[in-house]
């Protein structure tokens, strides 16, 4: 430990801590028995203070935040260590003493803004609910005061919506005027952003930062976002697999980490590198799979001709304003751009930026009102049904949710087979035989063939997610938030696999995201879109470097941590 | 929300049209000649048969026979039913015996099946609960016959408790008992639908931000798990309302009920059309209404559901 924590220390010697976590031990009853989700805990919190936990999902770190105000599942418990707030163990507290703690001493802001407000509720009865159970004034004044505090315009009609009538952004800071309605001397923000659009991210944690700071509370911030951690606490704890490998402070601990899987997180968070990941096999750096020179010639000397051509491309929707009248919403507006083989073109934008409305009309999912999509020279609006299907063997996509676009009743086999029996290639044993060089493509285990999607990890389901995309052999893929649902380590792991196929199979990629960290490492050319129209176009490099548009700017300074500064060799 | 209220009326035009014309068919179908059968052991007096035939249109061709009694509602006449009584006057009589043991064998699954249901699922795996599950599914496996009977015989005849049959009066007290019968099916449903509906809730994170407010357990399960949990028992009760008049047939069987089913039963054997018909479309209409009054309620207790003008 360095000097500064030292200092810290000494300047908070005399105060004794808001929150004390020791030794804490969390064991959840499964029908496999008991499993322990934390093991030996330790964390500290003072007064006005801010402390993230950072780790990946199943690091137990939300666990032991809600052990924190007593809200551990049912088949949860404590089975050892303690819970100290303000000198006092409230793990082995009745429910009626949690009942008086939690809302006045200690406050929550959950994680996901859609799902933690009661929709049969209007907005304000949530928060009037939360001041009267806590025995302070909660007439419609003071539940508009509250509102307008956490940022939200207009609080008094706000006040009387439902939550269906507000937008992420705007729950979310619903639910912090929840959380902080009380002044809670702490207030535990479990990824109070991770569901948000990035710009959104950062207004709503800068209001989080100005409110907690006026009000004295101590935050305690659960992320799996080390780049939002180091920027926005004052300590780092984090947690990997049940226990605490690593705390201190944050930017000495970003700097200098000393536990490998620290030093692995810091290493891959795609907020802090920066780098096109096949720059960096250029640079001699091992990834999965070292390249078959003759193959990669091969993809180089092909002319890189421009496979999709996108010109001026318009949805517009039809939206349904009772009995018979429609309004129009132009979902994608006057959108072109081109796609060269054999590269990597993102898409980026916020949601409702029409990003994924252009990729379904890319993927002949969805028919354009005007404009055309060209692919390898052919309008794709013109083609027939036979075409069609033709077109669908070559332009393959890769969804966002890997739980979701896998059918559950489907082995892994049957599943990457599915395409190849569909149209037809083949037989038995040649479909078989090329399942199984999927398998070795996307790096599973031949053994993967027999399992079924519940048995397998996010990651593993996003590589067979791959392989059934490789199956037909396609020239374009499209990725839909192909790796937005993973972990950070994964989420590397996976954009590696991608970079690899794609020097290796001369695969051209249209990549959706949100998400400009990941756009970074993996693609070549930039489109940023707003509101349905493409604000800004270019190489990564340029986009990156020197932005030319407002709203490219505010993206970019949006991402977490991306005013950090590490030393060269960590990023 | 008034216009959509007045297309939902309107959607009950062809509904209306389609139901009677089906019943009037089936009937119509129905093998017998139902005037000779009114003669019963007597010889078939030709004359008297040929005057009933033309009284009552059975001389006339299908089309014909439907599209006079569609005239007769129109014209609010219903006609008259084998024993020359006016059928509206009829329908006066048995409807408001028959909607008032629905009503009661609603009112009985709706609070005893909620309230069941609501501390079962509050009380998940404990030994309240397995008792009621396993109690309901027996009720569930039983028909409503052998339930009838036995709860009548050990009830009403053995201990006494409630009479065994009904009073033409069909009092309340009278038809406590046959309620019970009635909703009993219905309310294992409910308890079941409560049930299940109240664990899902219970786990909802909006529930667990709830509780993270500072709310006491009766608030939370209150204001937060029992509303959103009465969303889809609410739809099953109102289109159970429907299920209830028109089912009661068995039940108003064995209690010697005089009500819609016992009348409809005997208008089917001797194969008085108008009254069959004129019996059934009121129970569809009432199916609908009820329905559109559970879209409604489902709105109100839904706000995300909403009925744009």
């Amino acid at each position: 430990m360095s000097a500064s924590v030292d200092f810290q220390e000494a300047e908070y010697a005399t105060e004794r801590p808001l929150l004390e976590i020791r030794n804490l031990a969390i064991g959840f009853t499964t029908s496999n028995g008991e499993v322990n989700a934390v093991r030996n805990a330790h964390l500290t919190i003072m007064p006005g203070e801010t402390v993230a936990i950072v780790g990946e999902s199943g690091s137990g770190k939300s666990t032991t935040a809600l052990a924190a105000i007593g809200l551990l599942p049912g088949n949860g418990r404590v089975s050892a260590g303690q819970i100290l707030f303000d000198g006092e163990d409230i793990s082995s507290a009745g429910e009626k003493r949690m009942i008086e703690l939690r809302g006045n001493s200690i406050g929550m802001v959950p994680q996901d803004p859609m799902s933690n407000l009661n929709p049969v509720w209007k907005i304000g009865d949530q928060v009037r609910e939360t001041l009267k159970a806590n025995s302070l004034p909660s007439g419609p004044d003071d539940v508009a005061k509250v509102l307008s505090q956490a940022g939200l315009p207009d609080a008094a009609s706000r006040a009387k919506q439902y939550p269906h009538e507000f937008s992420g952004g705007m729950r979310q800071r619903a639910l912090i005027a929840i959380g902080l309605s009380c002044q809670p001397r702490l207030l535990i923000a479990d990824e109070p952003t991770s569901a948000l659009d990035v710009t959104v991210q950062r207004q709503i944690l800068d209001h989080l930062d100005k409110m907690t700071t006026e009000l004295g509370t101590a935050v305690l911030l659960i992320t799996h976002d080390l780049g939002l951690a180091a920027e926005r606490a004052d300590q780092v704890v984090v947690m990997y697999r049940g226990q605490v490998v690593e705390s201190g402070p944050s930017l000495e601990l970003l700097q200098n980490p000393q536990h490998p899987y620290t030093q692995r997180l810091v290493a891959s968070a795609p907020s802090l590198a920066s780098r096109r990941i096949q720059a960096a096999k250029e640079l001699g750096v091992e990834t999965d799979d070292m390249l078959a020179p003759a193959e990669t010639a091969a993809v180089q000397s092909s002319a890189p001709d421009e496979v999709l051509q996108i010109q001026n491309l318009r949805k517009v929707f039809k939206l349904r304003s009772g009995f018979g009248k429609s309004t129009d919403f132009t979902a994608v507006d006057d959108v072109s751009f081109s796609v060269k083989r054999g590269t990597t073109t993102a898409i980026v934008g916020e949601s409702g930026s029409g990003k994924s409305t252009v990729a379904q009309m890319v993927l002949n999912l969805l028919t354009p009102t005007s404009g055309k999509i060209v692919f390898d020279g052919v309008d794709t609006s013109t083609l027939n049904s036979k075409e069609i299907f033709a077109f669908r063997r070559r332009v393959q996509p890769i969804f966002q949710d890997p739980y979701g676009s896998l059918d559950p009743m489907y082995n892994i086999f049957r599943t990457i087979e599915e395409p190849l029996r569909t149209h037809k290639i083949g037989d038995k044993t040649s479909r078989e035989k090329k399942v199984r060089e999927l398998l070795d493509q996307v790096a599973l285990p031949q053994s993967t063939m027999q399992r079924y999607p519940n048995e397998l990890s996010g990651g593993q389901r996003q590589r067979v997610a791959i392989a059934r995309a490789l199956a037909l052999d396609p020239e374009v893929i499209i990725c839909d938030e192909a790796v937005s649902a993973l972990d950070v380590l994964v989420q590397a792991q996976v954009l590696n696999l991608l970079a690899d196929l794609q020097s290796r199979l001369g695969l051209t990629y249209l990549f959706i995201t949100h998400d400009l960290a990941v756009v970074r490492q993996i693609a070549d050319h930039v489109c940023v879109m707003q509101k349905g129209r493409l604000v800004e176009a270019g190489s990564t490099d340029d986009v990156f470097d020197a932005p030319q548009q407002d709203y490219t700017k505010a993206l970019l300074n949006a991402i977490p941590g991306a005013g950090l500064m590490l030393p060269p060799e960590v990023a | 929300m008034p216009t959509y209220i007045l297309k939902r009326f309107l959607q009950l035009i062809p509904v209306f049209l389609g139901a009677t014309l089906l019943v009037y068919f089936l009937v119509f179908s129905l093998p017998g000649d139902p005037i000779v059968a009114l003669f019963g052991d007597k010889p078939v007096n030709e004359a008297v048969a040929a005057k009933l035939r033309a009284q009552y249109n059975l001389d006339q061709p299908f089309w014909m026979q439907y599209l006079l009694y569609l005239k007769s509602i129109f014209t609010f006449d219903l006609g008259q039913d084998f024993s020359g009584r006016p059928i509206a006057a009829v329908l006066g009589e048995v409807f408001p015996v028959t909607a008032r043991l629905a009503i009661m064998a609603l009112i009985f699954e709706g609070v005893f099946g909620i309230v069941f249901g609501l501390i079962a699922g509050l009380r998940k795996g404990k030994f309240f609960d397995a008792t009621v599950l396993v109690a309901s599914l027996v009720v569930i496996g039983i028909p409503i016959f052998v339930l009838g009977f036995l709860l009548q015989f050990t009830i009403g005849v053995q201990l006494g408790w409630a009479k065994p049959t009904v009073s033409s009066a069909a009092t309340v007290p009278d038809l406590i008992l046959p309620a019970i019968v009635l909703g009993l099916g219905s309310f294992a449903y409910v308890l079941r639908l409560t049930r299940t509906s109240v664990i899902e809730n219970m786990n909802a994170d909006y529930v667990r931000t709830a509780t993270a407010k500072g709310l006491s357990r009766f608030q939370v399960v209150r204001v937060h798990i029992l509303r959103n949990s009465l969303i889809p028992v609410i739809t099953f009760l109102g289109a159970d309302l429907g299920a209830l008049m028109g089912g009661a047939i068995v039940t108003e069987g064995i209690f010697n009920v005089p009500g819609v089913g016992n009348r409809l039963y005997r208008a089917v054997l001797s194969g008085e059309g108008p009254t069959v018909v004129s019996i059934v479309t009121v129970l569809v209409l009432i199916y609908c209404l009820s329905n559109l009054l559970v879209d409604l309620l489902y709105g109100w207790l839904d706000p995300r559901i909403r009925y744009d003008s």
